[in-house]
């Protein structure tokens, strides 16, 4: 267990509540920009196509970086991460004009020492985007 | 296909990399961060992805980059990145297997402030066949 602020203990087996987050083209390409990866495949729908994509896709990593918001949300602050892992086990495909989910949650999966592990689901349209997705934080 | 010599090889940027406040409001803007004193936790794939690809682009590693597709990532982050840090990047190829025919490259790349290691990341990547 982990005392935070008094009376809220952190238990293994606790949920971290559900979040929504809405990507679209326009989040895409602002990706693109800020973390360099002008990769077609996120932003020119024939080329997506031409390589047998089913759409223009979301970039695994922008992916990765709404969940780290999620995570960093919950423990309060960036600089609290320690580690984190997913695997893309499928992509999350974005038409033109359109806002899809991401819907992410965490189960506590090990707590001591001040450190938080947190097992994360990421899925969108329903289907599981993040496989294997896990977190280690510091909560004080 | 990989040049099995490369597997274990460590090439090190020769550049520092400079990271800026901007970048960091940047980045963090597009997933709603607003408290830009640290960069957020996955930022540091702007600085290896593209340094990566420049080190383990050269001829001798035989790594086809235009084929590749993200398998998972992992981050080992011993201290967030602030504005103002010089990073140097290493990356080392410490896992290649061909499984039906795709190539899966396990590449970690290390970023470092002077002697201190900052963060660490590990990017497994499929050449497909």
């Amino acid at each position: 267990m982990v005392n935070v602020g008094g009376s809220r203990m952190i238990h293994v087996g606790d949920v971290v509540a559900e979040r929504v987050f809405l990507i679209n083209r326009e989040l895409l390409k602002s990706y693109a920009n800020a973390s360099g990866d002008q990769n077609p495949i996120h932003q020119d729908e024939a080329f997506a196509k031409s390589v047998g994509l089913p759409d223009v896709i979301a970039h695994g990593m922008l992916t990765m970086a709404l969940v780290a918001k999620f995570v960093t949300d919950w423990v309060g602050g960036s600089g609290a991460v320690k580690e984190f892992s997913a695997r893309f086990v499928k992509p999350v495909i974005v038409p033109a004009g359109q806002e899809v989910d991401l819907t992410v949650s965490a189960l506590i999966s090990e707590v001591s020492d001040g450190r938080v592990r947190l097992d994360i689901t990421a899925t969108s349209a329903g289907v599981k985007v993040l496989g294997m997705s896990k977190a280690l934080v510091e909560k004080k | 296909m990989l040049n099995p010599d490369s597997v274990g090889r460590t090439f090190t940027g020769a550049e520092f990399v400079s990271v800026t406040q901007s970048q960091i409001e940047e980045f963090a803007r597009v997933v709603g961060e607003t408290d830009f004193s640290v960069a957020p936790p996955t930022f540091s794939i702007r600085i290896t992805l593209a340094q990566s690809q420049e080190l383990l682009s050269n001829p001798d590693v035989g790594l086809d980059w235009t084929r590749l597709v993200h398998g998972d990532q992992k981050f080992a982050i011993h201290r967030p990145i602030v504005a103002g840090d010089q990073l140097k990047c290493s990356s080392t190829i410490e896992n290649y297997k061909v499984v039906a025919g795709n190539e899966i490259v396990t590449v970690r790349s290390d970023l470092h402030s002077g002697s201190e290691l900052v963060v660490s990341t590990w990017s497994t990547l499929v050449v497909r066949a």
